[in-house]
């Protein structure tokens, strides 16, 4: 390979131009070094477990078992328990879990698509967002399986012998499901993994410092002996690239499936063209949603400031703002394709949405999803955090009640008058779902407890000081 | 066990000769000069990736592509097959007067199985390409290693390169500003 200088010279157009230094963002504020970054994010680990997270847990616990107490219940007695009855026999169930693995979808864009398109911001959020995504889709996960009835049949989803000798059916959206499902939970895994090899590397290195050799043994048993060799850089982040390379249509592929269990039956409000990126735009809106709920406190307790600075908030409601408008316009659209096309089971299904017996679930969604995240358009409102978090929670409200609308508005009302009904949760159903806050909860508690909660090593990647010819630059011109 | 072996030497064979940088542009130099004095078993070592560090130590392309394709490959044909032979060949069924076999149905499940195997292709392929998990390094056992995933740069030249000399390669890393050139056991 040819010997390359790389002293920097500046080309001569430069010298007429003359162009404009814009200021860039800061990323990290108030000039921290790399030293700093590692102390402020392995200190969270080494640290004394601090009261309050005893207090989240075991309020997290307690409601974790309402889960648990839910599915007790069902599998003792039978699918019956929950609400659904004809016509509706889809409802909390598959909003749940469509909810849920929504919210999973705002982790793999921050890692994947954020990486791809080089937006730095995303390296003090992506590691906390890919820890959201894989508990989001354990929490998604409970629902299919648990309402297939006897859940001790659930492994008849997956191509493995049985003794009937007869296989899954492949023609069906709902077995593409299960394999986009579980392949966007194995490789959201895998990606956070290897994400976080470095990081791991670091803490078992601080831990044997410091002399707390279990400990010290443990992450590095996870670390798997990195020692930051820019040999095994040069390789890991050509695989970290390629993960992301392929996160992104997964990612996109993922959602499109979860439309398609709808968007493929023949039922008015379901049989639609625009479900996948109408689904996929609300997947990532609801996911931008929870990060916001979910680091801003975080940020508060742990005096992240310097890391999550106002513009890195700024930037997560600006996508959220895009995506709950391109929600809008899909809401907007489904209105005029229900008119344009001419179907009068189409038109009704879309009146009934908006004006018959589930009108308060839809004007919940519009008041939440279109209107008030339209009040990010104002900078004072992005630079507001306690505001913020309001408005994100709305986002989190307005997009489980999106999936209710979708779901069970259309089921109530289908095509035959006499068959007709109004769904309402059971109990079970409330204390199920209810339940998964907990179980997001404890794990994503102990996630922040035990691992580094920001991808140490990328946040020094885009520090000033880790530019080698930041320095040049200043001297030589 | 680690020592200061600044001036005592070692029975055994050393790995290698280490040096210390505090900031990544001198780690950048340092690494250029030491690739144009022409070693080959060296290596630098960093607490994140540094932009541009490849072509200074003029290290190659990562191969962790090839894996990835290579199970690419194999998910697509496995999803393929798998849908083929369960529904066209071992229990043939008809189900709603559809084809036993498509690959336009196939295509979702194979797709997600084309990325599920590249995933793991990525993954296994850096670890082999990088030759891990290896819980046993000599560098690991360098007293000030914890500063290298922190904030620290060395720069180690192995004694095993074929231009190595403990006088000569300790001057050159001297000469490249590199600090507390220490020697590493094997």
């Amino acid at each position: 390979m040819a010997h390359a200088e790389h002293t920097v010279v500046a080309p001569a157009i430069l010298q007429e131009v003359r162009p404009a230094t814009l200021p860039r963002p800061v990323l990290i504020a108030n000039h921290r070094d790399f030293g700093w970054i590692t102390d402020k994010i392995c200190g969270i680990v080494e640290g004394k477990t601090p009261t309050w997270w005893w207090w989240c847990f075991g309020v997290a616990c307690f409601v974790a078992s309402f889960t648990v107490a839910g599915i007790t219940y069902l599998v003792a007695t039978g699918v019956g328990v929950w609400g659904h009855r004809s016509p509706v026999n889809w409802a909390w169930d598959i909003v749940n879990f469509v909810f849920w693995i929504g919210i999973g979808h705002a982790g793999t864009l921050i890692s994947a698509i954020l990486c791809l398109l080089r937006q730095k911001w995303r390296t003090s959020i992506n590691r906390s967002a890919e820890a959201m995504t894989i508990f989001a889709v354990v929490c998604a996960g409970i629902f299919p399986m648990f309402h297939v009835g006897r859940v001790w049949y659930a492994w008849y989803l997956f191509p493995l012998p049985n003794s009937n000798g007869i296989w899954q059916n492949y023609r069906s959206p709902l077995e593409w499901d299960v394999f986009a499902v579980s392949t966007y939970g194995i490789v959201s895994v895998l990606f956070w993994y290897v994400g976080m090899l470095p990081d791991l590397a670091t803490l078992r290195d601080r831990f044997g410092a410091a002399g707390n050799k279990l400990r010290s043994w443990l992450y590095g048993l996870f670390a798997m002996g990195w020692r930051g060799s820019n040999r095994h850089w040069s390789n890991y982040e050509m695989a970290y690239l390629i993960l992301a390379g392929i996160a992104t249509p997964l990612v996109l592929s993922v959602h499109t499936i979860v439309s398609y269990d709808f968007a493929v039956s023949l039922l008015p409000g379901w049989h639609t063209t625009i479900f996948p990126p109408y689904f996929v735009a609300g997947a990532i809106f609801s996911g931008f949603g929870m990060v916001l709920t979910l680091m801003l406190p975080l940020r508060a307790i742990y005096k992240l400031e310097d890391l999550i600075t106002p513009y890195h908030i700024d930037c997560i409601c600006k996508v959220t703002l895009t995506t709950g408008s391109m929600v809008g316009y899909a809401y907007a659209m489904e209105f005029f394709i229900a008119w344009y096309g001419a179907n009068p089971y189409e038109g009704f299904t879309f009146i009934n949405r908006a004006f018959g017996n589930y009108a308060w679930a839809y004007w919940i969604m519009v008041t939440c999803n279109v209107v008030t995240p339209q009040l990010f358009w104002f900078k004072k409102v992005r630079r507001n955090v306690a505001l913020v978090w309001v408005l994100s929670i709305f986002v989190n409200v307005g997009m489980w009640f999106e999936r209710f609308v979708i779901i069970v508005s259309s089921l109530s009302r289908d095509f035959l008058p006499s068959s007709w009904g109004y769904y309402s949760p059971s109990i079970v159903e409330i204390f199920t779902f209810f339940g998964t806050f907990g179980v997001f909860s404890v794990l994503f508690l102990l996630f922040i407890r035990f691992l580094p909660m920001m991808a140490m090593a990328e946040l020094k990647a885009i520090s000033p000081q880790a530019d080698p010819h930041a320095t040049e630059i200043s001297h030589g011109t | 066990m680690t020592k200061d072996t600044k001036s005592l030497p070692m029975s055994a064979q050393p790995y290698g000769l280490i040096a210390t940088f505090t900031t990544t542009a001198e780690a950048m130099h340092a690494a250029e000069q030491v690739r144009d004095a022409g070693y080959k078993f060296w290596d630098v070592i960093s607490p994140f990736p540094i932009h541009g560090m490849d072509r200074a130590m003029g290290i190659r392309r990562s191969k962790v592509p090839r894996a990835s394709f290579l199970g690419g490959l194999a998910g697509l044909t496995t999803g393929m097959t798998l849908i083929w032979w369960s529904g066209a060949y071992n229990f043939p069924l008809i189900v709603g007067g559809k084809p036993y076999f498509s690959p336009m149905f196939a295509f979702p499940v194979s797709y997600e199985l084309t990325i599920l195997f590249t995933a793991f292709a990525t993954v296994i392929g850096m670890f082999l390409f990088n030759k891990l998990p290896m819980h046993y390094h000599p560098v690991l056992k360098y007293e000030k290693f914890h500063r290298g995933t922190t904030d620290r740069f060395f720069v180690v030249i192995e004694a095993r390169d074929p231009r190595f000399d403990a006088a000569a390669t300790r001057a050159l890393l001297t000469a490249v500003g590199g600090q507390e050139i220490t020697e590493l056991e094997d």
